[in-house]
C-alpha cells in the first residue's frame, strides 16, 4: 500500500473550478505520476476553502502551505520545487496586504484567524467524493449513535437544548420544528432539504453540498428518525450542477454502504433520499412555494397555517430545513448540546456562515461564532474595503434584508440584533458597499430583483413592488419629489403588512432601511437633484473647466455623440442637451479639465 | 467494501481511513507534535535522506508517537548529510548530522522520547530573518 508523505489538496469548489482548478488537478496528478511520486504524494480534490478571492487554492500538507491563484501551468513548479526539493514557491504564497509579507501557513492569515468552522468543518479538508474520508472525520457516527442509543425524543431534546436555529434566514428553532413534525400523526412523513439558495451573493449552501455532501445526508437521516419519516428530498436548483453531481455520488456511496436504505445499521429504521430540481426561482426558497414546486405545481406560496410540519408535501407532514442547518446537526449530536450552546450569543447559538461579496478585499466564505461584530468580519477577516476606500454600508439578508451602516459596525451579529438594527440574518449574504455606491440605486437594484422574482399571486407584492421600483427609478432619473419619499414609506408599510409570503413581506426592507440610514442621500436626489456618488447618470452633468482646457481636442474627438464643440487650442464646451454622460471625455482629458457637477 | 451493518463496522472503516488521513489532521496543529524535517537536497538524497525519512515515518507510526515528518531544502551542512532537524513541542529546534537508520533510531528513543541529547548535534550558527 502506498504510504503517502504528502497530501496536495486542490480546491474543487465552483469558484476555483471556474478558474481551471480541474485542469490544475489533472496536471498535478499527471506530473506526480511522471516523476514516480504517486506512492508518496496524494493529490486530492476537496470542497471550498472559502478564500474564493484568491482561487484556485492549493494546500500542501503536512507543512500546511497555502498557495493562491494557482494556474494549471504552475503545477510543474510546485511539484519540482516544493514537493521534490522542499522549497516553497514564494510567488504563489498569500501576501499579507498590510505588511506585504508572504504568509505560507494559512493559520497565520487574518482571513482564517477569527473563524470557527462547524458547518464548514470538512470543506477544504476531505475529498467530498469519498465517503471513507467523511467517516474518518466522525461521519455517520452521530446517526449511528441516534439509531442505537437514543430515542427520537431524546434526539429532539438534544436539538432543542443546543439552541440551533434555522440557518436559511427565519431562525426558527430546529428542535422545535422537529418536535412539531414528530407530533403530527400520519402514515408518511417527509424530510426536505431546502437547497434553493436564492439570495444574490450567497453561496454557502452550494459550498457545503459541494464540499461535504455527506453531512447533509447524515443529518437528513437523523431528522427522519426523529420525525418518523422514511423519505428524504433535496430541493436543489438546477443551476448548481457540481453540487448536484457530488450529492448524487454521495447518496450512491451511502446506499452502497447501507447507510441509506432499508434497516440502516441493523435497526428497523429505513431512510432514502431523492433529488428534486428547481429552476432557480427566488420564491421557491419559501417553504410552501418550494413544496408546491416539488409537487409539480407552479412555485407559488400558500397561506400558513397549515405549516408544512402539519401538512406539506402532498399534504403529508413535512420537515423543511436548510442545508447549513442540517450540516450543524451531526456535530451537535456528537459533541453534545452543551458544547454547541456554549458558542455564540445569548439567543443565537453556534456559528454562522457568511458569504462576503462586494467591495471587500477578501471575497469568500467564512464561518464565525454568532455575536462576532461586523467590524471583525469586514476588517479583520474580510481585509477591509477594496482600494482603501471608505466603508459606507453592508447589505445583509439579501433582497429581504437591509443596509447596515458605520454606526452598526460594533453590533454583535445574531438573529435578534440584526432585526433590531433594521436588517436580518437571511441566509448570510453580506454585500459590502463603499463611498462610490449610491444607496437609492442599491434599493432600486434589489427591488428590480424582487419585481422579477415575485410569483405574482398576491397583489401587494406583484403590483406594490413594481410601483416601488418605478418611484425609485423616477428618483434616480432626477424627477423625484419630496412627496415621493413619503409615498415610498407608506407603500412599503402596506406591502409588508399585506403580502402573502415572506418574499413580499420583506421586499420593501431595502427601501425602508436605506431611507432610514441614508435620508440625506434621498433628499439630495429629490431636492438638489444630485447624486453624491455619481452613480445616477441622469443627475450628473459634465463640464469643461476653462482654466485647465488647452484645446487639445482629445475630448471632442472621443465624444461618441459629438456633443463637444471648440476650436483647436481654444476652450471646449459640452452641449448638455446632446451629452449622454458616458464619461469618455473625462477619461481622455490629460489636463483634468473635465469635471462632474 | 461491503455493507455497514453495525457501529463496529463503521468504526472499522473509520480507523482504517483515519490512518490515511492522519497526515492532514496532524498538520492542523504541528506545534503540539514532534516535528522532524529532513533535508532533502541533492546531497541529502544521495546520502540516503529518503530512506531516513521513510524510517522516521514508519517508526513513529509503529512506536505510536504523534509526529509530523516533512522534507525541506538544503540546510547547508552538506558535509554531514543526511541532516535532520527535530523540534519537540515548546523547544528550540535541534539539528542532527550523519543520520542513518541506526542514528534515527537513537534520536527517536533518546531525544524524542526522553529529551536526552545524542551525539552528532550540529550547533546552529546562523540567524534567520524571522529571529531578527
Amino acid at each position: 500500500m502506498a504510504k503517502y508523505k504528502m497530501h496536495v489538496l486542490v480546491c474543487g469548489g465552483t469558484g476555483c473550478h471556474a478558474s481551471q482548478s480541474d485542469l490544475l488537478l489533472d496536471n498535478l496528478k499527471t506530473i506526480v505520476a511522471d516523476k514516480g511520486l504517486d506512492n508518496e504524494v496524494q493529490v486530492i480534490a476537496t470542497g471550498c476553502f472559502g478564500f474564493c478571492e484568491k482561487g484556485p487554492i492549493v494546500k500542501i500538507m503536512p507543512d500546511n502551505t497555502f498557495y493562491t491563484q494557482v494556474t494549471p501551468e504552475d503545477a510543474r513548479e510546485i511539484i519540482e520545487e516544493h514537493l521534490i526539493k522542499g522549497r516553497k514557491v514564494n510567488r504563489l504564497l498569500y501576501v499579507d496586504p498590510e505588511n506585504q509579507e508572504h504568509i505560507a501557513d494559512s493559520k497565520h492569515m487574518g482571513f482564517y484567524k477569527k473563524q470557527l468552522r462547524i458547518a464548514l468543518r470538512n470543506c477544504g479538508f476531505i475529498d467530498p467524493e469519498n465517503i471513507d474520508e467523511y467517516i474518518a472525520r466522525d461521519g455517520y457516527e452521530a446517526m449511528a449513535k441516534c439509531l442505537t442509543e437514543m430515542t427520537p425524543q431524546q434526539v429532539i431534546d438534544v436539538m432543542k437544548k443546543s439552541g440551533l436555529r434555522g440557518r436559511g434566514g427565519g431562525g426558527f428553532p430546529t428542535g422545535l420544528k422537529w418536535e412539531i413534525t414528530n407530533r403530527s400523526v400520519s402514515d408518511i412523513k417527509y424530510v426536505v432539504c431546502n437547497a434553493d439558495e436564492g439570495d444574490p451573493g450567497a453561496f454557502m449552501d452550494r459550498s457545503i453540498l459541494e464540499g461535504d455532501p455527506h453531512s447533509v445526508i447524515e443529518a437528513m437521516a437523523i431528522c427522519g428518525y426523529c420525525i418518523g419519516g422514511e423519505h428524504g428530498l433535496v430541493y436543489i436548483r438546477a443551476e448548481y450542477p457540481l453540487a448536484i453531481n457530488r450529492l448524487k455520488i454521495a447518496i450512491e456511496q451511502a446506499r452502497e454502504y447501507g447507510l441509506l436504505g432499508k434497516n440502516i445499521l441493523g435497526s428497523d429504521f429505513s431512510f432514502d433520499i431523492e433529488l428534486r430540481y428547481g429552476a432557480g426561482a427566488f420564491v421557491c426558497g419559501e417553504e410552501t412555494a418550494l413544496i408546491h414546486s416539488m409537487e409539480g405545481y407552479r412555485g407559488e406560496p400558500t397561506v400558513k397555517p397549515p405549516f408544512p410540519s402539519v401538512s406539506g408535501y402532498f399534504e403529508k407532514p413535512t420537515n423543511v430545513n436548510n442545508v447549513e442547518t442540517f450540516a450543524n446537526v451531526p456535530v451537535i449530536i456528537n459533541k453534545g448540546a452543551e458544547w454547541f450552546s456554549s458558542i455564540g450569543s445569548e439567543k443565537s447559538k453556534g456559528t454562522k456562515v457568511f458569504a462576503l461579496a462586494g467591495k471587500i478585499n477578501n471575497v469568500g466564505l467564512i464561518e464565525v461564532p454568532m455575536g462576532t461584530t461586523l467590524r471583525e468580519v469586514i476588517y479583520e477577516i474580510g481585509g477591509g474595503i477594496k482600494d482603501g476606500k471608505k466603508f459606507k454600508a453592508v447589505q445583509t439578508g439579501g433582497p429581504s434584508g437591509g443596509c447596515l451602516t458605520e454606526k452598526h459596525l460594533d453590533v454583535p451579529i445574531d438573529y435578534d440584533n440584526l432585526i433590531a438594527s433594521g436588517s436580518m440574518m437571511g441566509s448570510g449574504g453580506m454585500i459590502v458597499m463603499d463611498e462610490d455606491d449610491c444607496m437609492v440605486s442599491v434599493a432600486k437594484f434589489y427591488l428590480d430583483f424582487t419585481v422579477e422574482e415575485s410569483c405574482g399571486k398576491c397583489s401587494p407584492c406583484r403590483i406594490g413592488n413594481k410601483r416601488l421600483y418605478e418611484i425609485l427609478d423616477k428618483i434616480t432619473q432626477g424627477k423625484g419629489t419630496r412627496e415621493d419619499i413619503d409615498r415610498l414609506r407608506n407603500l412599503s408599510t402596506v406591502i409588508k403588512d399585506t403580502a402573502l409570503c415572506g418574499l413580499g413581506q420583506t421586499s420593501p426592507n431595502p427601501v425602508l432601511s436605506t431611507i432610514d440610514n441614508f435620508w440625506d442621500e434621498y433628499i439630495e436626489h429629490v431636492t438638489d437633484k444630485k447624486c453624491r456618488s455619481g452613480q445616477c447618470k441622469a443627475l450628473l452633468q459634465y463640464f469643461i473647466d476653462a482654466e485647465n482646457c488647452v484645446g487639445c481636442t482629445a475630448c471632442a474627438r472621443n465624444c461618441p455623440v459629438n456633443a463637444i464643440a471648440g476650436e483647436r487650442k481654444g476652450i471646449h464646451v459640452i452641449d448638455q442637451t446632446t451629452c449622454i454622460k458616458c464619461g469618455a471625455c473625462m477619461e481622455k482629458c490629460k489636463f483634468n479639465a473635465v469635471y462632474i457637477k | 467494501m461491503g455493507q455497514v451493518k453495525s457501529l463496529a463496522d463503521l468504526r472499522k472503516i473509520k480507523e482504517n481511513q483515519q490512518g490515511k488521513m492522519s497526515l492532514r489532521e496532524k498538520s492542523n496543529n504541528p506545534e503540539s507534535l514532534v516535528q522532524v524535517r529532513v533535508a532533502m537536497a541533492t546531497c541529502g538524497i544521495a546520502s540516503g535522506a529518503k530512506q531516513v525519512m521513510d524510517f522516521f515515518i514508519e517508526e513513529f507510526d509503529k512506536r505510536n508517537i504523534q509526529a509530523v515528518v516533512t522534507q525541506t531544502g538544503c540546510m547547508g551542512y552538506c558535509f554531514a548529510e543526511p541532516t535532520v532537524e527535530v523540534t519537540l513541542p515548546g523547544k528550540e529546534p535541534v539539528v542532527f548530522g550523519y543520520v542513518d537508520a541506526k542514528k534515527a533510531d537513537d534520536i527517536i528513543e533518546k531525544y524524542v522520547k526522553n529529551g536526552e541529547l545524542v551525539e552528532g548535534i550540529i550547533p546552529v550558527n546562523y540567524e534567520t530573518i524571522e529571529k531578527k
